[in-house]
Protein backbone atom coordinates (compact mmCIF):
# COMPACT_ATOMS: atom_id res chain seq x y z
CA UNK A 1 0.00 0.00 0.00
CA UNK A 2 2.81 2.37 0.95
CA UNK A 3 4.90 1.86 -2.18
CA UNK A 4 1.97 2.09 -4.60
CA UNK A 5 0.56 5.03 -2.62
CA UNK A 6 3.79 7.01 -2.83
CA UNK A 7 4.19 6.14 -6.51
CA UNK A 8 0.66 7.41 -7.14
CA UNK A 9 1.61 10.64 -5.32
CA UNK A 10 4.37 11.21 -7.89
CA UNK A 11 1.85 10.38 -10.63
CA UNK A 12 -0.44 13.10 -9.25
CA UNK A 13 2.35 15.67 -9.56
CA UNK A 14 3.01 14.68 -13.19
CA UNK A 15 -0.68 14.70 -14.05
CA UNK A 16 -1.13 18.08 -12.37
CA UNK A 17 1.73 19.68 -14.30
CA UNK A 18 0.09 18.50 -17.53
CA UNK A 19 -3.34 19.78 -16.51
CA UNK A 20 -1.97 23.18 -15.56
CA UNK A 21 -1.21 23.75 -19.24
CA UNK A 22 -4.97 24.01 -19.74
CA UNK A 23 -4.99 27.33 -17.88
CA UNK A 24 -1.44 28.64 -18.09
CA UNK A 25 -1.63 29.27 -21.85
CA UNK A 26 -4.81 30.46 -23.53
CA UNK A 27 -6.27 30.49 -27.02
CA UNK A 28 -4.79 28.54 -29.93
CA UNK A 29 -1.37 28.56 -28.24
CA UNK A 30 -2.79 26.79 -25.18
CA UNK A 31 -4.69 24.36 -27.37
CA UNK A 32 -1.53 23.46 -29.27
CA UNK A 33 0.60 23.16 -26.12
CA UNK A 34 -1.89 20.87 -24.42
CA UNK A 35 -2.49 18.67 -27.45
CA UNK A 36 1.25 18.35 -28.05
CA UNK A 37 1.61 17.34 -24.41
CA UNK A 38 -1.24 14.80 -24.82
CA UNK A 39 0.49 13.41 -27.93
CA UNK A 40 3.76 13.07 -26.04
CA UNK A 41 1.99 11.31 -23.16
CA UNK A 42 0.41 8.74 -25.48
CA UNK A 43 3.41 8.13 -27.76
CA UNK A 44 6.59 8.32 -25.68
CA UNK A 45 7.74 4.75 -24.90
CA UNK A 46 8.99 5.65 -21.42
CA UNK A 47 5.65 7.29 -20.63
CA UNK A 48 3.85 4.20 -21.96
CA UNK A 49 5.74 1.99 -19.51
CA UNK A 50 5.07 4.50 -16.74
CA UNK A 51 1.36 4.55 -17.57
CA UNK A 52 1.18 0.76 -17.27
CA UNK A 53 2.95 0.98 -13.90
CA UNK A 54 0.31 3.54 -12.93
CA UNK A 55 -2.63 1.33 -13.98
CA UNK A 56 -1.14 -1.61 -12.08
CA UNK A 57 -0.46 0.59 -9.04
CA UNK A 58 -4.03 1.88 -8.95
CA UNK A 59 -5.40 -1.66 -9.24
CA UNK A 60 -3.00 -3.09 -6.66
CA UNK A 61 -3.60 -0.19 -4.26
CA UNK A 62 -7.38 -0.64 -4.57
CA UNK A 63 -7.49 -4.45 -4.43
CA UNK A 64 -4.96 -4.72 -1.59
CA UNK A 65 -6.84 -1.98 0.26
CA UNK A 66 -10.12 -3.87 -0.08
CA UNK A 67 -8.56 -7.18 1.04
CA UNK A 68 -6.92 -5.55 4.07
CA UNK A 69 -10.16 -3.78 4.99
CA UNK A 70 -12.04 -7.09 4.87
CA UNK A 71 -9.41 -8.65 7.18
CA UNK A 72 -9.61 -5.64 9.50
CA UNK A 73 -13.41 -5.87 9.70
CA UNK A 74 -13.13 -9.57 10.54
CA UNK A 75 -10.71 -8.78 13.36
CA UNK A 76 -13.56 -7.23 15.37
CA UNK A 77 -16.76 -9.21 14.77
CA UNK A 78 -18.73 -7.55 17.59
CA UNK A 79 -18.53 -3.74 17.61
CA UNK A 80 -18.40 -1.65 20.77
CA UNK A 81 -21.75 -0.39 22.05
CA UNK A 82 -20.05 2.86 22.94
CA UNK A 83 -16.91 3.96 21.11
CA UNK A 84 -15.06 7.25 21.22
CA UNK A 85 -12.39 7.03 18.52
CA UNK A 86 -12.22 10.79 17.92
CA UNK A 87 -10.26 11.00 21.19
CA UNK A 88 -7.35 9.02 19.80
CA UNK A 89 -7.26 9.33 16.02
CA UNK A 90 -8.03 11.71 13.17
CA UNK A 91 -11.15 11.31 11.06
CA UNK A 92 -9.34 10.90 7.69
CA UNK A 93 -7.15 8.17 9.24
CA UNK A 94 -10.23 6.18 10.23
CA UNK A 95 -12.00 6.56 6.89
CA UNK A 96 -9.17 5.75 4.48
CA UNK A 97 -11.07 2.85 2.89
CA UNK A 98 -14.22 4.93 2.31
CA UNK A 99 -12.17 7.86 0.98
CA UNK A 100 -10.17 5.54 -1.24
CA UNK A 101 -13.34 3.96 -2.66
CA UNK A 102 -14.70 7.42 -3.50
CA UNK A 103 -11.41 8.31 -5.19
CA UNK A 104 -11.67 5.08 -7.21
CA UNK A 105 -15.21 5.99 -8.31
CA UNK A 106 -13.86 9.36 -9.42
CA UNK A 107 -10.98 7.72 -11.32
CA UNK A 108 -13.48 5.44 -13.11
CA UNK A 109 -15.68 8.35 -14.23
CA UNK A 110 -12.62 10.47 -15.06
CA UNK A 111 -11.17 7.72 -17.25
CA UNK A 112 -14.53 7.15 -18.95
CA UNK A 113 -14.77 10.86 -19.75
CA UNK A 114 -11.27 11.43 -21.10
CA UNK A 115 -8.97 8.38 -21.13
CA UNK A 116 -11.51 6.08 -22.82
CA UNK A 117 -12.41 8.65 -25.48
CA UNK A 118 -8.76 9.37 -26.18
CA UNK A 119 -7.30 5.88 -26.13
CA UNK A 120 -10.04 3.32 -26.78
CA UNK A 121 -13.00 4.74 -28.70
CA UNK A 122 -10.92 7.43 -30.42
CA UNK A 123 -13.90 9.78 -30.20
CA UNK A 124 -11.57 12.70 -29.68
CA UNK A 125 -11.49 14.62 -33.01
CA UNK A 126 -8.29 15.69 -34.77
CA UNK A 127 -6.86 19.09 -34.02
CA UNK A 128 -7.66 21.27 -37.04
CA UNK A 129 -7.97 24.96 -37.81
CA UNK A 130 -9.61 27.06 -40.49
CA UNK A 131 -7.63 29.43 -42.66
CA UNK A 132 -9.63 32.18 -44.40
CA UNK A 133 -8.11 34.30 -47.20
CA UNK A 134 -9.82 36.61 -49.69
CA UNK A 135 -9.35 35.59 -53.36
CA UNK A 136 -8.90 37.93 -56.39
CA UNK A 137 -12.62 38.72 -56.39
CA UNK A 138 -12.62 39.71 -52.74
CA UNK A 139 -14.56 36.54 -51.78
CA UNK A 140 -13.39 34.95 -48.56
CA UNK A 141 -12.19 31.42 -49.15
CA UNK A 142 -11.97 29.15 -46.13
CA UNK A 143 -10.17 25.88 -45.83
CA UNK A 144 -9.70 23.61 -42.86
CA UNK A 145 -6.25 22.20 -42.15
CA UNK A 146 -4.95 19.64 -39.71
CA UNK A 147 -2.57 20.92 -37.05
CA UNK A 148 0.46 18.73 -37.78
CA UNK A 149 3.97 18.01 -36.69
CA UNK A 150 6.41 20.36 -38.47
CA UNK A 151 3.39 22.56 -39.35
CA UNK A 152 2.81 20.70 -42.62
CA UNK A 153 -0.33 22.07 -44.27
CA UNK A 154 -2.58 19.08 -44.83
CA UNK A 155 -6.17 19.99 -45.69
CA UNK A 156 -8.97 18.30 -43.82
CA UNK A 157 -10.87 16.82 -46.75
CA UNK A 158 -11.55 13.48 -48.42
CA UNK A 159 -8.08 13.32 -49.98
CA UNK A 160 -6.57 12.67 -46.57
CA UNK A 161 -7.57 10.24 -43.86
CA UNK A 162 -6.54 9.49 -40.28
CA UNK A 163 -5.10 6.14 -39.27
CA UNK A 164 -3.60 4.70 -36.08
CA UNK A 165 -4.94 7.55 -34.00
CA UNK A 166 -2.92 10.45 -35.34
CA UNK A 167 -1.26 9.35 -38.61
CA UNK A 168 -2.37 11.30 -41.69
CA UNK A 169 -2.57 9.28 -44.92
CA UNK A 170 -3.23 10.17 -48.53
CA UNK A 171 -6.51 8.32 -48.95
CA UNK A 172 -5.97 7.03 -52.51
CA UNK A 173 -2.36 5.95 -52.31
CA UNK A 174 -2.33 4.77 -48.70
CA UNK A 175 0.90 6.65 -47.99
CA UNK A 176 1.58 8.33 -44.68
CA UNK A 177 2.44 11.94 -45.31
CA UNK A 178 2.29 13.46 -41.87
CA UNK A 179 1.19 13.25 -38.31
CA UNK A 180 -1.48 15.28 -36.55
CA UNK A 181 -2.74 15.69 -33.02
CA UNK A 182 -5.91 14.64 -31.23
CA UNK A 183 -7.77 17.69 -29.96
CA UNK A 184 -8.16 16.64 -26.33
CA UNK A 185 -7.94 20.30 -25.33
CA UNK A 186 -11.28 21.13 -26.97
CA UNK A 187 -12.93 18.03 -25.49
CA UNK A 188 -11.83 19.08 -22.00
CA UNK A 189 -12.81 22.71 -22.53
CA UNK A 190 -16.27 21.74 -23.79
CA UNK A 191 -16.71 19.22 -20.98
CA UNK A 192 -16.30 21.90 -18.32
CA UNK A 193 -17.65 24.87 -20.31
CA UNK A 194 -20.69 26.85 -19.09
CA UNK A 195 -22.30 26.24 -22.49
CA UNK A 196 -22.52 22.56 -21.67
CA UNK A 197 -25.59 21.73 -19.55
CA UNK A 198 -23.90 18.99 -17.56
CA UNK A 199 -20.76 21.04 -16.89
CA UNK A 200 -21.91 22.44 -13.55
CA UNK A 201 -22.45 18.92 -12.24
CA UNK A 202 -19.11 17.82 -13.70
CA UNK A 203 -17.26 20.70 -12.02
CA UNK A 204 -18.98 20.11 -8.67
CA UNK A 205 -18.25 16.38 -8.82
CA UNK A 206 -14.63 17.10 -9.72
CA UNK A 207 -14.14 19.60 -6.90
CA UNK A 208 -15.82 17.32 -4.34
CA UNK A 209 -13.63 14.45 -5.49
CA UNK A 210 -10.56 16.61 -4.93
CA UNK A 211 -11.74 17.26 -1.35
CA UNK A 212 -11.98 13.50 -0.88
CA UNK A 213 -8.51 13.05 -2.38
CA UNK A 214 -7.18 15.73 -0.05
CA UNK A 215 -8.46 13.90 3.04
CA UNK A 216 -7.07 10.62 1.68
CA UNK A 217 -3.63 12.21 1.23
CA UNK A 218 -3.85 14.03 4.57
CA UNK A 219 -3.37 10.70 6.31
CA UNK A 220 -1.94 8.62 3.49
CA UNK A 221 1.23 10.56 2.66
CA UNK A 222 2.89 10.38 6.09
CA UNK A 223 1.32 6.97 6.79
CA UNK A 224 3.20 5.48 3.84
CA UNK A 225 6.53 6.50 5.37
CA UNK A 226 5.60 4.91 8.70
CA UNK A 227 4.60 1.66 6.97
CA UNK A 228 7.98 1.53 5.25
CA UNK A 229 9.63 1.90 8.64
CA UNK A 230 10.74 5.48 8.04
CA UNK A 231 9.99 6.95 11.43
CA UNK A 232 12.75 9.12 12.79
CA UNK A 233 12.65 12.04 15.21
CA UNK A 234 14.74 14.18 12.86
CA UNK A 235 12.48 13.73 9.84
CA UNK A 236 9.00 13.04 11.25
CA UNK A 237 8.06 16.71 11.48
CA UNK A 238 9.23 17.39 7.92
CA UNK A 239 7.36 14.36 6.54
CA UNK A 240 4.24 15.48 8.41
CA UNK A 241 4.36 19.06 7.10
CA UNK A 242 5.24 18.04 3.54
CA UNK A 243 2.43 15.47 3.59
CA UNK A 244 -0.15 17.97 4.79
CA UNK A 245 1.11 20.62 2.35
CA UNK A 246 0.92 18.06 -0.46
CA UNK A 247 -2.59 17.04 0.61
CA UNK A 248 -3.80 20.65 0.41
CA UNK A 249 -1.83 22.02 -2.55
CA UNK A 250 -2.13 19.22 -5.12
CA UNK A 251 -5.93 18.67 -4.93
CA UNK A 252 -6.43 22.45 -4.72
CA UNK A 253 -4.50 23.07 -7.94
CA UNK A 254 -6.34 20.21 -9.65
CA UNK A 255 -9.70 21.62 -8.53
CA UNK A 256 -9.17 25.21 -9.68
CA UNK A 257 -8.59 24.12 -13.30
CA UNK A 258 -12.20 23.04 -14.07
CA UNK A 259 -13.48 26.03 -12.07
CA UNK A 260 -11.46 28.45 -14.20
CA UNK A 261 -12.60 26.71 -17.41
CA UNK A 262 -16.22 26.87 -16.26
CA UNK A 263 -16.05 30.57 -15.37
CA UNK A 264 -14.40 31.56 -18.66
CA UNK B 1 -9.53 17.25 48.28
CA UNK B 2 -12.35 16.03 50.37
CA UNK B 3 -13.83 12.69 49.42
CA UNK B 4 -17.31 12.82 48.09
CA UNK B 5 -19.82 10.27 46.96
CA UNK B 6 -21.48 10.01 43.60
CA UNK B 7 -24.38 7.99 42.25
CA UNK B 8 -23.83 6.39 38.89
CA UNK B 9 -25.54 4.18 36.33
CA UNK B 10 -23.48 1.35 34.85
CA UNK B 11 -24.06 -0.37 31.53
CA UNK B 12 -21.99 -3.54 31.74
CA UNK B 13 -21.51 -6.32 29.20
CA UNK B 14 -22.72 -9.59 30.69
CA UNK B 15 -21.98 -12.87 28.96
CA UNK B 16 -22.19 -16.28 30.62
CA UNK B 17 -19.40 -17.90 28.60
CA UNK B 18 -17.68 -17.97 25.24
CA UNK B 19 -20.54 -19.84 23.60
CA UNK B 20 -23.46 -17.68 24.66
CA UNK B 21 -24.58 -14.32 23.39
CA UNK B 22 -23.99 -11.41 25.68
CA UNK B 23 -25.83 -8.15 26.27
CA UNK B 24 -25.44 -4.87 28.10
CA UNK B 25 -27.10 -4.83 31.52
CA UNK B 26 -27.92 -1.67 33.42
CA UNK B 27 -27.10 -1.26 37.12
CA UNK B 28 -27.52 1.66 39.51
CA UNK B 29 -24.78 2.13 42.06
CA UNK B 30 -25.09 4.72 44.83
CA UNK B 31 -22.64 6.20 47.30
CA UNK B 32 -19.50 5.55 45.28
CA UNK B 33 -16.53 7.33 46.85
CA UNK B 34 -14.66 9.49 44.33
CA UNK B 35 -11.45 8.29 46.03
CA UNK B 36 -12.12 4.70 45.07
CA UNK B 37 -10.52 3.20 42.03
CA UNK B 38 -12.59 1.97 39.10
CA UNK B 39 -12.01 -1.63 40.14
CA UNK B 40 -12.98 -0.87 43.74
CA UNK B 41 -16.20 0.57 42.35
CA UNK B 42 -16.76 -2.74 40.50
CA UNK B 43 -16.02 -4.58 43.78
CA UNK B 44 -18.71 -2.44 45.38
CA UNK B 45 -21.13 -3.33 42.58
CA UNK B 46 -20.34 -7.02 43.02
CA UNK B 47 -21.03 -6.81 46.75
CA UNK B 48 -24.38 -5.26 45.92
CA UNK B 49 -25.08 -8.01 43.36
CA UNK B 50 -24.10 -10.77 45.82
CA UNK B 51 -26.35 -9.24 48.48
CA UNK B 52 -29.15 -9.28 45.92
CA UNK B 53 -28.29 -12.94 45.25
CA UNK B 54 -27.23 -12.18 41.69
CA UNK B 55 -24.18 -13.32 39.75
CA UNK B 56 -21.27 -10.89 40.28
CA UNK B 57 -19.55 -9.32 37.27
CA UNK B 58 -16.37 -11.15 36.24
CA UNK B 59 -13.43 -8.86 35.42
CA UNK B 60 -9.67 -9.30 35.20
CA UNK B 61 -7.31 -7.72 37.74
CA UNK B 62 -4.18 -8.58 39.63
CA UNK B 63 -1.61 -6.08 40.91
CA UNK B 64 -3.93 -3.05 40.95
CA UNK B 65 -0.91 -0.79 40.67
CA UNK B 66 -0.67 -0.45 36.91
CA UNK B 67 2.21 -2.79 36.16
CA UNK B 68 0.89 -6.29 35.60
CA UNK B 69 -1.24 -5.72 32.50
CA UNK B 70 -4.06 -7.88 33.80
CA UNK B 71 -6.87 -5.34 33.98
CA UNK B 72 -8.57 -4.29 30.78
CA UNK B 73 -12.06 -2.76 30.23
CA UNK B 74 -13.33 -0.47 27.51
CA UNK B 75 -14.83 2.37 29.54
CA UNK B 76 -17.08 4.95 27.88
CA UNK B 77 -15.67 4.13 24.47
CA UNK B 78 -11.99 4.17 25.41
CA UNK B 79 -9.49 1.51 26.47
CA UNK B 80 -8.69 1.88 30.20
CA UNK B 81 -11.15 4.79 30.40
CA UNK B 82 -10.87 8.52 29.85
CA UNK B 83 -7.48 9.12 31.48
CA UNK B 84 -4.38 8.72 29.28
CA UNK B 85 -1.30 6.87 30.49
CA UNK B 86 -3.17 4.81 33.07
CA UNK B 87 -4.52 1.33 33.36
CA UNK B 88 -8.08 0.73 34.53
CA UNK B 89 -6.87 -0.13 38.05
CA UNK B 90 -5.23 3.32 38.29
CA UNK B 91 -8.35 5.09 37.07
CA UNK B 92 -10.24 6.74 39.90
CA UNK B 93 -13.89 7.58 40.27
CA UNK B 94 -13.01 11.28 40.66
CA UNK B 95 -12.79 11.25 36.84
CA UNK B 96 -16.58 10.80 36.79
CA UNK B 97 -19.47 12.99 37.92
CA UNK B 98 -22.62 12.40 39.87
CA UNK B 99 -25.37 10.99 37.64
CA UNK B 100 -22.97 9.72 34.94
CA UNK B 101 -23.82 6.68 32.87
CA UNK B 102 -20.69 4.58 32.39
CA UNK B 103 -20.39 1.95 29.67
CA UNK B 104 -18.10 -0.95 30.56
CA UNK B 105 -17.28 -3.42 27.80
CA UNK B 106 -14.65 -6.11 27.30
CA UNK B 107 -11.84 -5.76 24.72
CA UNK B 108 -13.41 -6.48 21.33
CA UNK B 109 -11.18 -8.60 19.13
CA UNK B 110 -11.57 -11.88 17.28
CA UNK B 111 -8.19 -12.87 18.72
CA UNK B 112 -9.36 -12.13 22.30
CA UNK B 113 -12.43 -14.38 22.79
CA UNK B 114 -14.61 -13.54 25.77
CA UNK B 115 -14.28 -15.98 28.67
CA UNK B 116 -17.01 -14.45 30.80
CA UNK B 117 -18.55 -10.98 31.17
CA UNK B 118 -15.58 -8.59 30.95
CA UNK B 119 -12.84 -11.23 30.99
CA UNK B 120 -11.15 -11.98 27.66
CA UNK B 121 -8.62 -14.64 26.77
CA UNK B 122 -5.38 -12.88 25.79
CA UNK B 123 -3.29 -16.01 25.32
CA UNK B 124 -2.86 -14.94 21.67
CA UNK B 125 -0.27 -12.48 23.02
CA UNK B 126 1.51 -15.33 24.84
CA UNK B 127 1.66 -17.37 21.65
CA UNK B 128 3.13 -14.41 19.73
CA UNK B 129 5.73 -14.01 22.47
CA UNK B 130 6.54 -17.72 22.37
CA UNK B 131 6.99 -17.54 18.59
CA UNK B 132 10.08 -15.35 18.94
CA UNK B 133 10.06 -12.96 21.88
CA UNK B 134 13.11 -14.38 23.60
CA UNK B 135 16.90 -14.52 23.49
CA UNK B 136 19.09 -17.58 23.83
CA UNK B 137 21.33 -17.42 26.89
CA UNK B 138 24.32 -19.67 27.27
CA UNK B 139 24.08 -21.36 30.67
CA UNK B 140 27.08 -23.66 30.35
CA UNK B 141 28.99 -21.89 33.08
CA UNK B 142 30.79 -19.29 31.01
CA UNK B 143 27.97 -16.74 31.02
CA UNK B 144 29.28 -13.24 30.46
CA UNK B 145 28.53 -10.44 32.83
CA UNK B 146 25.80 -8.35 31.22
CA UNK B 147 27.75 -5.15 31.78
CA UNK B 148 30.71 -6.41 29.78
CA UNK B 149 28.71 -5.72 26.60
CA UNK B 150 28.80 -2.00 25.84
CA UNK B 151 25.39 -0.69 24.76
CA UNK B 152 24.74 2.94 23.75
CA UNK B 153 22.63 4.70 26.37
CA UNK B 154 20.05 5.83 23.79
CA UNK B 155 19.55 2.26 22.57
CA UNK B 156 19.31 0.94 26.12
CA UNK B 157 16.70 3.60 26.94
CA UNK B 158 14.66 2.83 23.82
CA UNK B 159 14.81 -0.92 24.49
CA UNK B 160 13.69 -0.25 28.04
CA UNK B 161 10.82 1.97 26.88
CA UNK B 162 9.69 -0.80 24.51
CA UNK B 163 10.03 -3.39 27.27
CA UNK B 164 7.70 -1.28 29.43
CA UNK B 165 4.81 -2.83 27.45
CA UNK B 166 2.70 -4.78 29.92
CA UNK B 167 0.77 -6.67 27.23
CA UNK B 168 -2.61 -5.46 28.44
CA UNK B 169 -4.10 -5.39 24.93
CA UNK B 170 -5.35 -1.79 24.98
CA UNK B 171 -3.67 -1.26 21.59
CA UNK B 172 -5.72 -4.04 20.03
CA UNK B 173 -8.88 -2.88 21.79
CA UNK B 174 -8.63 0.73 20.65
CA UNK B 175 -7.39 0.05 17.11
CA UNK B 176 -10.23 0.32 14.60
CA UNK B 177 -8.66 -2.66 12.80
CA UNK B 178 -8.03 -4.72 15.92
CA UNK B 179 -4.33 -4.72 15.07
CA UNK B 180 -1.68 -5.94 17.52
CA UNK B 181 1.20 -4.17 15.81
CA UNK B 182 2.05 -1.90 18.76
CA UNK B 183 2.38 -4.89 21.07
CA UNK B 184 4.41 -6.92 18.57
CA UNK B 185 6.41 -3.81 17.60
CA UNK B 186 7.36 -3.25 21.24
CA UNK B 187 8.29 -6.88 21.78
CA UNK B 188 10.41 -6.97 18.62
CA UNK B 189 12.04 -3.62 19.44
CA UNK B 190 13.09 -4.48 22.96
CA UNK B 191 15.41 -7.13 21.51
CA UNK B 192 16.20 -5.54 18.16
CA UNK B 193 17.96 -2.66 19.89
CA UNK B 194 20.23 -4.81 22.05
CA UNK B 195 23.24 -6.92 21.02
CA UNK B 196 21.77 -9.92 22.85
CA UNK B 197 18.82 -9.82 20.48
CA UNK B 198 20.83 -9.90 17.26
CA UNK B 199 21.28 -13.68 17.15
CA UNK B 200 17.61 -14.48 16.58
CA UNK B 201 16.69 -11.10 15.06
CA UNK B 202 15.73 -12.40 11.63
CA UNK B 203 13.62 -15.36 12.72
CA UNK B 204 12.12 -13.42 15.61
CA UNK B 205 10.36 -10.77 13.57
CA UNK B 206 9.23 -13.20 10.86
CA UNK B 207 7.86 -15.72 13.36
CA UNK B 208 6.18 -13.16 15.60
CA UNK B 209 4.48 -11.41 12.67
CA UNK B 210 3.36 -14.74 11.23
CA UNK B 211 1.89 -15.77 14.58
CA UNK B 212 0.21 -12.34 14.89
CA UNK B 213 -1.48 -12.85 11.52
CA UNK B 214 -2.49 -16.41 12.38
CA UNK B 215 -4.19 -15.23 15.56
CA UNK B 216 -6.56 -13.09 13.47
CA UNK B 217 -5.46 -9.59 14.43
CA UNK B 218 -6.11 -6.84 11.88
CA UNK B 219 -3.61 -4.74 9.95
CA UNK B 220 -2.05 -1.44 10.97
CA UNK B 221 -3.30 1.63 9.10
CA UNK B 222 -1.29 4.06 11.23
CA UNK B 223 -4.25 5.83 12.85
CA UNK B 224 -2.13 6.20 15.99
CA UNK B 225 -4.99 5.27 18.35
CA UNK B 226 -2.88 2.59 20.07
CA UNK B 227 -0.10 5.01 20.98
CA UNK B 228 -2.59 7.43 22.57
CA UNK B 229 -4.45 4.75 24.55
CA UNK B 230 -1.38 2.73 25.62
CA UNK B 231 -1.08 3.04 29.42
CA UNK B 232 2.71 2.77 29.07
CA UNK B 233 3.07 5.30 26.25
CA UNK B 234 4.65 2.83 23.82
CA UNK B 235 5.58 4.83 20.71
CA UNK B 236 4.58 4.19 17.08
CA UNK B 237 8.33 4.29 16.43
CA UNK B 238 8.33 0.66 17.57
CA UNK B 239 5.93 -0.32 14.78
CA UNK B 240 8.19 1.39 12.24
CA UNK B 241 11.18 -0.47 13.70
CA UNK B 242 9.31 -3.77 13.42
CA UNK B 243 8.45 -2.91 9.79
CA UNK B 244 12.14 -2.23 9.10
CA UNK B 245 13.16 -5.47 10.79
CA UNK B 246 10.47 -7.34 8.85
CA UNK B 247 11.54 -5.91 5.48
CA UNK B 248 15.18 -6.62 6.25
CA UNK B 249 14.50 -10.17 7.40
CA UNK B 250 12.06 -10.86 4.58
CA UNK B 251 14.65 -9.87 1.99
CA UNK B 252 17.52 -11.85 3.48
CA UNK B 253 15.89 -14.88 5.10
CA UNK B 254 16.12 -18.17 3.24
CA UNK B 255 13.04 -19.56 4.95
Amino acid sequence: MALTGLFLCTFLVGHLLGNLQLILKTGEEGRRAFNEYAYFMSHNPAIKILSWVTYISILFHAIDGILLTIQNKKARPIPYARNNPSKNSSTPARYMAVLGTLVLVFIATHMANFWYKMKISEEVPMHSFIVSVPDQNGQVQSQEFYYTHNLQLIPKDDNFSVKNGTDLYMSKMNIKIGEGYRDLHTVVMQFFSKDNDSALFAVLFYVLSMFVLSFHLWHGFASAFQSLGLNHKKYNAAIGYIGKGFAILVPLLFAIIPIIIYLK
Amino acid sequence: MAAKSINITLKIWRQKNANTKGALETYSLNEVSTDSSFLEMLDQLNEQLINDRKEPVAFDHDCREGICGMCSLYINGRAHGPETGTTTCQLHMRMFSDGDTIYVEPWRSRAFPIVKDLVVDRSAFDRIQQAGGFVSVNTSGNTMDANSLPIPKDDADKAFEAAACIGCGACVASCKNGSAMLFVGAKVSQYALLPQGKVEARDRVLNMVRQMDEEGFGNCTNTGACEIECPKGISLENIARMNREFLKAGLSSEK
